[in-house]
């Protein structure tokens, strides 16, 4: 290493010896007239680099998350999230008993429909006979995929609806905005309650459909008025005054800048497609087969016997209250991060 | 002393022939009916290939307006604009969305005041300068993107490969600037259209701009049409000025002479209003009394009147003109006035503090 050294110049010693290697050059007081200039020009530099610095990392979204880092609102409903995604991934494997399986179906009685709780059956078991923890847990996995599909789905309409409102314009602003405005007042849930009704044979998938059909109205509405507001704004009119097509306005330079509140949204509507998809089910509309669990489901299995035994109701609905309240929190801090005008 | 008609196209400072860009009784109302306002109120101006024309004014009096009109980039409801406006022979205002959007970028590029809210916050800065190469070149994307790393390399960004990866909130107020400049000239438009270039930018970083657009527009052999309120920036880049005022041009020049004799009492107010650095500290500046607010309607007399210290009876009574001024120093010279200046007010202006006393 050490024979490098008078060669490279980086020893402070070696500078003095004028080896006539580049770094060492602007230094020298001999060369009047260019070193000036170029030392004008490393200034300037400089003085860009310290103004690039300064301003480095300050995106919208990266300003956000620095902020939801150290938000403990956030961090809950992200906590409460992660959980709830990772047990609807694993539950099939750590869950004690197969929920389908009537383990406990010789205890019941007339007198007492519901299995209590005993050993390795802690919740006890619901009105047939299967363990209730096994339930719950395995249900986290078709409430998840109820919640997020839904959501997804009236995310896609929406963004679809909301486009064609705000990026075209004018009479198809007005045709889409009138349809939406038509399926806005209706209350979400009776419509939703009327689509279910509407398939022969209720599944998963109907409620799945009648939960993002009526969260689409929501999306297209946000979506339009910030692409409203993006219509007018400068760099859009920079964008136009370049010759840039419209379609390629429309989708890159409108809809990205746009879809940040869509997406929040997004957030707050799966704690709403969860609770629709559990009202569903519990007005009768759900999946009928009850071999795979779903909270909603279970709650609606419930009401017979509410009177008697609260518990079986308490439980799912405990773990809907949760969940939602995770997608909540989570959201609204997302919100409040991503809104300028609630910056300290 | 050889001033002509206004509607008849005049010789250009460095003789060339046709105007690239003509202006003929441009109008623009917002509004209908009675609460109809005229922001551009009958305005000619020509632009020959090369020249450097500035639009001069204050807030609200119909530059950018104008400049927009032209650009064909009104909102398509609640204005009517009248007038010609003919770009190399075609006209403009008439010509269908497709065509007009083509001759943008490629034939008319714009820029605008400021530099961080034009550019697209979420899309990097190469695919912004690209895209337009690709729109009007017929460029594909890597070469587009060659292409723009070379022309802002050309606008004084370096590390231009660097630059086109990063995103507009990483770049300085200049940087930003440059890069617009660099996306309105990536297709060698033949006329430029600067709307208040260097308002959002700091002092230092202004004298960069406006050296970098003479540099480029000269080189080019770009027209240019410079917006801008501020006589600093008139005097160092443009060939003519026109003086706004409500709408209406009431004063039109030569640079030089402009600067040496100004004849209508508005633009003596606004060369008054520049502070100057030979001055005595503490002296009050030389504002232009009144504000827009006072204007009366061109119809009823000289908008300027009652802003205006020359105003004599006649000012409120009946509406100048825009004639060849022929009493004043340089060819060529338009004016709208009853009663201009005969001295440079710069010379000798009473300071606000001096008429309170």
């Amino acid at each position: 290493m050490t024979d490098h050294l008078p060669d490279t110049g980086t020893s402070p010693g070696s500078t003095g010896t004028g080896s006539g290697t580049g770094p060492a050059e602007p230094r020298r007081p001999g060369l009047a007239g260019r070193p000036g200039a170029r030392k004008k020009e490393r200034i300037d530099r400089l003085a860009e680099a310290g103004t690039l610095s300064e301003e480095e990392g300050v995106s919208l979204w990266q300003s956000a998350w620095r902020r939801l880092r150290r938000d403990p609102v956030f961090l809950v409903g992200a906590v409460i999230i992660a959980a709830f995604v990772v047990l609807a991934v694993i539950a099939p494997w750590i869950a004690p008993h197969d929920p389908a399986a009537r383990l406990l179906i010789d205890q019941r009685t007339t007198s007492n429909p519901i299995p209590g709780p005993q050993p390795g059956h802690p919740l006890g078991a619901d009105d047939a006979g299967r363990d209730m923890l096994s339930r719950l847990m395995v249900g986290a996995r078709q409430t998840l995929i109820v919640g997020v599909l839904a959501t997804l789905g009236g995310l896609t309409g929406g963004l679809i609806l909301g486009t064609l409102a705000g990026g075209i314009g004018g009479w198809m602003d007005g045709v889409v905005m009138r349809i939406v405005d038509v399926m806005l007042s209706i209350p979400s849930l009776l419509m939703a309650f009327s689509l279910a009704a509407m398939f022969a044979r209720p599944s998963q998938w109907t409620v799945i459909l009648a939960i993002a059909i009526i969260q689409i109205p929501i999306f297209a509405r946000l979506l339009r008025g910030s692409m409203m507001a993006q219509r007018h704004s400068d760099h859009v009119l920079a964008a136009q005054a370049l010759g840039v097509r419209a379609p390629a306005i429309v989708f890159r330079h409108m809809l990205p800048n746009s879809v940040g509140p869509v997406i929040v949204q997004g957030t707050l509507v799966l704690a709403v497609a969860i609770i629709d998809a559990a009202a569903l089910s519990f007005l009768g509309l759900g999946n009928p087969d009850d071999t795979q669990p779903e909270w909603g489901q279970m709650l609606g299995r419930a009401q017979q016997y509410f009177n008697t035994h609260p518990e079986v109701a308490v439980y799912p609905a405990l773990c809907i209250i949760v969940v939602a309240l995770g997608f909540t929190l989570m959201g609204e801090s997302l919100r409040e991060a991503l809104d300028p005008k609630s910056r300290r | 002393m050889t001033a002509q008609p206004i509607t008849s196209p005049r010789p250009a400072a460095d003789g060339a022939g046709e105007a690239l860009l003509s202006v003929r009784d441009l109008t623009v109302t917002f509004g209908r009916g009675r609460k109809a306002f005229r922001a551009v109120d009958g305005v000619d101006f020509d632009v020959y290939p090369g020249q450097t024309v500035g639009l001069v004014g204050e807030s609200g009096c119909g530059k950018s307006v104008t400049s927009l009109a032209i650009m064909g980039l009104l909102p398509g409801r609640g204005n009517t604009v009248g007038g010609r406006v003919t770009f190399a022979g075609e006209d403009l205002l008439s010509m269908p969305a497709d065509q007009l959007r083509d001759r943008r970028g490629r034939d008319v590029a714009m820029i605008f005041q400021d530099p961080l809210s034009s550019l697209n916050p979420v899309v990097p800065l190469g695919v912004q300068v690209a895209e337009v190469i690709e729109r009007h070149k017929g460029r594909n994307r890597s070469d587009a993107q060659q292409e723009a790393a070379a022309m802002l390399k050309k606008v004084g960004i370096p590390d231009p490969d660097r630059r086109l990866k990063e995103y507009p909130h990483q770049l300085s107020g200049g940087m930003r600037q440059r890069a617009l400049i660099a996306m309105a000239l990536a297709c060698e438009p033949r006329l430029l259209i600067a709307d208040e270039p260097t308002t959002a930018l700091d002092v230092t970083i202004q004298a960069q701009i406006l050296a970098l657009l003479k540099e480029l527009v000269s080189e080019s052999g770009t027209a240019l049409i410079m917006i801008t309120h501020d006589l600093g920036v008139v005097a160092g880049l443009c060939d003519e000025v026109n003086v706004l005022y409500a709408g209406r041009i009431v004063e039109r020049a030569q640079r030089h002479d402009l600067f040496a004799t100004p004849r209508h009492p508005y633009t003596g107010g606004l060369l008054a209003s520049i502070p100057r650095l030979h001055e005595e500290r503490g002296r009050r500046l030389t504002p232009v009394p009144g504000s827009v607010s006072d204007n009366i309607p061109w119809e009823q007399g000289c908008a300027f009147a009652p802003r205006c210290a020359n105003a004599v009876d006649v000012c409120r009574q009946q509406t100048p003109t825009l004639v060849p001024d022929r009493d004043a120093v340089g060819d060529d010279r338009l004016l709208r006035c009853h009663n201009p200046l005969t001295a440079n007010p710069v010379d000798d202006t009473p300071t606000v503090e001096e008429d309170a006393r």
